[in-house]
């Protein structure tokens, strides 16, 4: 059973702008006619533009917003009417925002989760020290929150969300602002808490490697509509986006010609060539390897933001 | 779902008493962090006190039993009222204040994620603070003042409960109408037009300027029955015992404009929750 399900969610917004003395009133859908199912255990990425209506859609479905129209239920209940009840179920981690007592160490956080979510006491203490060990927190429970660094406040905060055994937890932007090594860190954690509790994770990102490393599913929105849902590979070939192929030449030559691609760019003796996904690199080379002094070569795959900058485009 | 979670739901009541315990003892803690800010503060109230004492033992020279106060009573009142100051929060206080800033901004999202009350929640975070601010901050200021001046004390136990329960009310008072002005941010863009209009109300009818006695006929009988009354002027009173109708009618008519102003304060926060959007990302 879904613990996800939206049914033609729409919310509109009305936006007042003034020129002169004459006001005009304007509604703005952020989302518009939304259904999508989310089963138990789920990783979804939810990626889309600035101003797409991703927080839009985090909002209602953690309740705090209402929307104009359609049906939302999470974990069973309808999550605006519902929304404190569904507060001890979700846990929400905001990259930017932070949960934290700001001016108490670290360990004062958790003491007042441990009251506010009612978690027994024998849970609380294995909750925290499994992530304690896991997010290498061990140091920082008598610190102050303002006196972490980012990385170090965003591994207490996701702590923080997961102290309760949420069934959902939605991260907004968990690694901005991170290093490459706290985001590594970061993705296993998240990887291994989906892999042992069975916990589902929303996660919206402008970090596709954040997508790469943990998402099985991801839903790609603009102006609030849904314009991919699958997985990244379906994502990927969905999409037209043309592979590379790099060759390098024994001498520097005119731009060369192959069948079915096209040289793009001559680097002295390296040529560049685009050629579709759906057409095969092995005969590309054969031919290359027949009529020039082939060197050496190397095929590379469209990246993802080439494949979703086209999704954009084309949506 | 887990099985605790069901204990959870039977144990509610009980366990939400634990919450907002818990928060309002971090709160104290919180404040009790900021050492320079608070010992500096409460310089500065007792500095003010000496002044004030200045203007008040001219004033009370020239016209002896002004608003029915004798000097005693009104250098009492001047080491009160800065030592309520603070703790009361009659110029507004750090914790509503960022409310208020949580609300514009945005960031209240984070709050309506807790399951958690909006309204207890920082009712709680604002007892912390105030019962930490009252130590300190209403502490160091009356001592400061006894050892100058001969001050007037609460002199039986049933006296020094009534302070007690007054000051209390006080707090909920000022809290209450600290909340709505924060809340107000929800449907104005730009709340400085509102905390600027409470903090001259606050200022004026809580009794800082002057005691609300010494204002004779209707000016005086509006100002006594104000919510900013209940928030200063009526406490020292019960202090001083100068209530007109005792003690127990000070309290009741600060019970009043608590159930006015946390049933108004309740109101607005299931409105904003449920209607307004929440501004920003």
């Amino acid at each position: 059973m879904p613990v996800i399900e939206l049914e033609d969610v729409s919310r509109a917004f009305t936006v007042t702008s003034r020129s002169g003395l004459r006001r005009t009133r304007r509604e703005v859908r952020a989302v518009d006619g939304m259904s999508f199912t989310v089963e138990p255990g789920e990783v979804m990425g939810y990626i889309g533009p600035n101003g797409a209506g991703k927080s839009t859609t985090i909002k209602m479905l953690t309740g705090i917003l209402v929307p104009s129209g359609g049906s939302i239920r999470v974990a069973g209940v309808d999550p605006s009417r519902h929304r404190l009840k569904l507060a001890r179920r979700i846990g929400v981690v905001f990259g930017q925002r932070t949960t934290l007592w700001w001016d108490l160490p670290l360990k004062d956080s958790f003491a007042v989760l441990q009251k506010m979510y009612g978690v027994p006491l024998a849970r609380h203490r294995e909750n925290l020290a499994t992530f304690v060990e896991l997010l290498d927190l061990g140091d920082l429970l008598d610190v102050p929150v303002r006196q972490l660094s980012l990385g170090q406040r965003m591994r207490g905060d996701i702590a923080a969300a997961l102290l309760h055994d949420p069934e959902i937890v939605y991260l907004d932007e968990p690694t901005i602002g991170l290093d490459v090594i706290s985001k590594a860190r970061l993705r296993e954690f998240l990887a291994q808490v989906n892999a042992e509790r069975r916990t589902t994770i929303i996660l919206t990102t402008h970090d596709l490697d954040d997508i790469e490393a943990l998402c099985t599913r991801v839903m790609v929105i603009d102006h609030g509509h849904q314009i991919f849902d699958g997985t990244l590979d379906g994502l990927k070939s969905s999409q037209s986006a043309p592979r590379t192929l790099v060759v390098d030449l024994a001498a520097s030559l005119p731009p060369i010609e192959v069948t079915g691609a096209t040289v793009v760019k001559v680097n002295g003796p390296r040529q560049h060539l685009t050629f579709p996904t759906s057409t095969s690199a092995a005969p590309l080379l054969a031919e290359i390897a027949a009529n020039y002094p082939l060197v050496d070569l190397s095929v590379s795959e469209p990246t993802i933001e080439s494949v979703i900058t086209q999704l954009y485009n084309s949506a | 779902m887990p099985l605790w979670l069901l204990d959870i739901t039977r144990f509610e009541r009980r366990l939400q008493v634990g919450v907002y315990w818990a928060i309002a003892v971090r709160s104290f803690r919180r404040f009790s962090t900021y050492r320079i800010a608070t010992a500096s503060g409460a310089f500065t109230n007792s500095v003010f006190g000496f002044i004030m004492c200045g203007i008040y033992l001219t004033l009370w020279h020239e016209r002896p039993g002004l608003g029915g106060y004798d000097a005693s009573d009104a250098l009492t009142f001047v080491w009160l009222q800065q030592g309520l100051l603070m703790p009361v929060g009659i110029w507004g206080a750090t914790t509503t204040g960022e409310l208020g800033e949580r609300v514009r901004s945005g960031e209240i999202a984070v709050d309506l994620y807790r399951p958690t009350h909006l309204l207890l929640w920082w009712l709680s975070v604002d007892l912390g603070r105030a019962a930490f601010q009252l130590l300190v901050r209403g502490g160091v200021p009356l001592l400061a003042g006894m050892l100058v001046f001969d001050l007037k004390f609460p002199s039986s136990l049933p006296a020094w409960l009534a302070v007690a329960a007054g000051v209390f009310l006080a707090i909920l008072v000022s809290f209450g109408i600290r909340y709505l002005v924060a809340l107000s941010g929800f449907w104005i863009t730009d709340t400085r037009g509102t905390e600027q209009l409470a903090l001259v109300l606050s200022t004026f009818f809580s009794g800082m300027v002057l005691p609300l006695v010494v204002f004779p006929g209707w000016i005086g009988e509006v100002a006594r029955a104000t919510p900013w009354a209940a928030t200063m002027q009526v406490p020292i009173d019960i202090w001083l015992g100068r209530n007109p109708g005792g003690a127990g009618s000070a309290l009741l008519f600060q019970l009043g404009w608590i159930v006015v102003l946390l049933l108004g304060a309740q109101l607005v926060t299931s409105v904003a929750t449920r209607k307004v959007v929440i501004q920003g990302g």
